[in-house]
């Protein structure tokens, strides 16, 4: 593991069990049905940048940001974080360790902060959880500076989550995720249940923040439009897997993968200048993926092999892409 | 004539710490075969306009001034039992989630049959022809098969189309898409967008498509109306609204959304949020938030004032001495 990057994920595999009860099985002569939510996944995030992974609902962001942040045990592969592998690390004092260093963003601020808390209590949640107060007064300076730090008023401690907008609940989700004093952030749609003048004044608070504090983030979201001005390196995920790993500049310049293409091009444009084509089709069930590339029935540039053999990540210039078309020189 | 013509609408929540008016003095029209967006952030006011032309107003929520015309009808205070025979056959409705808006229990083929029934006199086989013909036209592949698949057999995109052939169903000379596209995927919004336009076009009907995505706006709408704490803020051609916006709430709006090879480091935003319906300030509800505002603004609210020739109006005192909309 190089030194600059804090995490890597390799191959990372989250499989569900989805399988009818096992009686109704046995009576209907029903195989076991496995939901492979993630598929072998590998990328790596340097520290202080910003990694986003982008898809449609369903392709297994959020299931990978999960995993990163230990809500999920995985399958397989391995979640190597500061030199330590959380997928199979067995002894709880390290995964405290890395859980303190590893705070998660969620995507709505209704249903992640507990409405009979002050906000006070679910701030300094973490400092308690971790014991990084030496006393109460410690720790009611440190939530004080944090509600200051996120744009809220010290005085708001004492108040109950029903009582902030939409965008002020996000900024407290923000200064508990920061309370641990943590060095990476896993978001998972920070901004998708906010109005946009709201999105706006979080997405700089979180730029700010970075910059402030040399944070890293994961940054996972389906609006392509804020993945650009968050990113520095992006992901696109299609069902389970990468398609598709780029510097930002490269995504939206020199898209590779056809399904990076497709996306692009479905984006709405403000300016109204070209009209979008739509993409064709819909995801999948991931249940009974494709066989092949799984993104070959709706793929324009599809042929035989594509239909038959999975393609693996291959490297184009800074970018890497799984395709047999780009492979092959055939788009 | 327009199909819909809402005129001065108030819409008034009495509670028990007083009344709070959700929606002040608005006016809208839309013709046929015109597409006219409602934008707004939550809470703006725009899903409950959409629900006061349907008779669905959540209770104790009412209309208190204003007239809705239909076709020149005034719908505005129909009873129950006549709006019923509006809603589904002279207005269409689409709302944001087709798993709610879809009975599980029910086939797709039930659904649409039933609610042709029940507004035009037919046999069933006819309403069944008539059900598969607006699913092929919705763009259900083998609707013939499909037909007789429950919702949850279909995908969000599909099941999205499902719902606008049962807004469909009887002709209706008015839709109203609120958020149509928000519960799905770009590339699946993509395609609803492009149906509903087309739809619109071909069949001249009027369409009031609320939300709050102005990517979806610019690509469908031909007019839009913008909406802040339950008055209208902006309202115009499509184009001129959002290259040049007038009034400085949809000015700092467009600002905001971020774009794809902007390269900003901060993006610009207004500062605040829209005060809640129990706090609204006196004057121009964006004064506080507003750079430019004035002592008027402070004290009156502005009406619409035309800032162009083009019809672009503004609720700002800024266009003061411009025509004013009465």
């Amino acid at each position: 593991m190089s030194e600059q990057n804090i995490l890597e994920v390799q191959g990372l595999k989250m499989y569900f069990d989805v399988s009818p009860p096992f009686v109704t099985r046995l009576l209907n002569r029903m195989p076991k049905q496995v939901l492979k939510a993630v598929d072998g996944l590998s990328f790596s995030i340097e520290r202080g940048k910003t990694f986003s992974l982008v898809g449609e609902s369903g392709c297994g962001k959020s299931t990978v940001a999960r995993a990163v942040a230990g809500l999920y045990t995985p399958t397989g592969g391995d979640i190597i974080i500061d030199g330590q592998n959380l997928a199979t690390a067995k002894d709880r004092s390290k995964i405290t360790d890395i859980s303190r260093q590893m705070q998660m963003i969620f995507q709505s601020p209704y249903a992640s902060l507990d409405p009979r808390w002050r906000v006070r209590d679910i701030i300094a949640e973490p400092i308690r959880a971790f014991k990084l107060a030496a006393n109460k007064e410690d720790e009611w300076r440190q939530v004080e500076q944090l509600l200051v730090q996120v744009g809220l008023s010290a005085s708001d401690g004492e108040k109950y989550p029903h009582e902030f907008s939409g965008g002020q609940r996000q900024r407290i989700s923000i200064a508990r995720a920061l309370s641990s004093k943590p060095e990476f952030l896993i978001c998972d749609e920070p901004t998708s249940a906010l109005d946009v003048s709201v999105q706006a004044q979080i997405l700089n608070l979180m730029t700010a923040l970075q910059d402030e504090l040399g944070l890293t983030y994961l940054f996972i979201s389906h609006d392509l439009a804020v993945i650009d001005h968050m990113s520095d390196w992006i992901g696109v995920m299609y069902l389970g897997r990468v398609c598709e790993i780029t510097p930002k500049s490269e995504l939206f310049s020199n898209p590779r993968h056809p399904y990076t293409r497709l996306l692009l091009e479905a984006i709405p444009d403000l300016k109204g200048r070209s009209h979008r084509k739509p993409l064709k089709g819909e995801v999948p069930n991931p249940i009974t993926p494709p066989s092949g590339c799984t993104f070959h029935p709706r793929c324009p540039y599809a042929n035989e092999r594509c239909k038959q053999e999975q393609p693996v990540l291959g490297e184009y210039g800074p970018s890497q892409v799984a395709c047999h078309a780009v492979e092959e020189f055939r788009i | 004539m327009a199909v819909i013509d809402i005129s001065n609408i108030s819409i008034e929540f009495p509670t028990r710490r007083g009344v709070l008016t959700a929606v002040e003095n608005l006016s809208l029209s839309i013709e046929a075969g015109e597409i006219l967006g409602v934008v707004g952030e939550s809470g703006a006011g725009k899903s409950l306009t959409g629900n006061a032309i349907v008779g669905l107003l959540e209770p104790p929520g009412h209309v208190t001034a204003g007239t809705i015309l239909l076709n020149g009808r005034d719908i505005t205070h129909l009873p129950e039992s006549e709006m019923r025979k509006i809603r589904g056959a002279k207005i269409g409705v689409i709302f944001q989630d087709p798993l709610t808006s879809l009975d599980p229990l029910y086939t797709i083929g039930r659904q649409l049959t039933q609610t042709i029934l029940t507004h035009k006199k037919m046999s069933h086989a006819e309403a069944k022809a008539r059900a598969i013909e607006l699913l092929n036209e919705v763009g259900i592949p083998a609707p013939e098969q499909r037909f007789d698949a429950f919702p949850h057999e279909f995908s969000g995109g599909m099941r999205q189309r499902v719902v606008i052939a049962l807004a469909l169903c009887c002709d209706p000379c008015l839709i109203i898409a609120d958020e149509p596209t928000t519960a799905l995927d770009v590339s699946v919004q993509a395609q609803i967008i492009d149906l509903l336009k087309n739809l619109s076009r071909e069949k001249g009907v009027a369409t009031m498509l609320v939300t709050h995505d102005m990517g979806v706006i610019a690509e469908a709408a031909d007019r839009v109306a913008v909406i802040y704490s339950g008055r209208l803020a902006e309202i115009g051609d499509v184009r001129s609204v959002i290259d040049a916006p007038k009034h400085p709430y949809t000015r700092g709006l467009m600002d905001s959304i971020p774009q794809i090879g902007q390269n900003l480091k901060t993006l610009p935003n207004i500062i605040g949020a829209m005060p809640r319906l129990d706090a609204r300030p006196e004057g121009c509800a964006f004064n506080p938030r507003c750079a430019k505002s004035k002592s008027i603004c402070r004290q009156q609210t502005a009406p619409l004032i035309e800032t162009g020739s083009d019809g672009q109006w503004a609720a700002c005192w800024a266009y003061e001495g411009g025509n004013k909309y009465v």
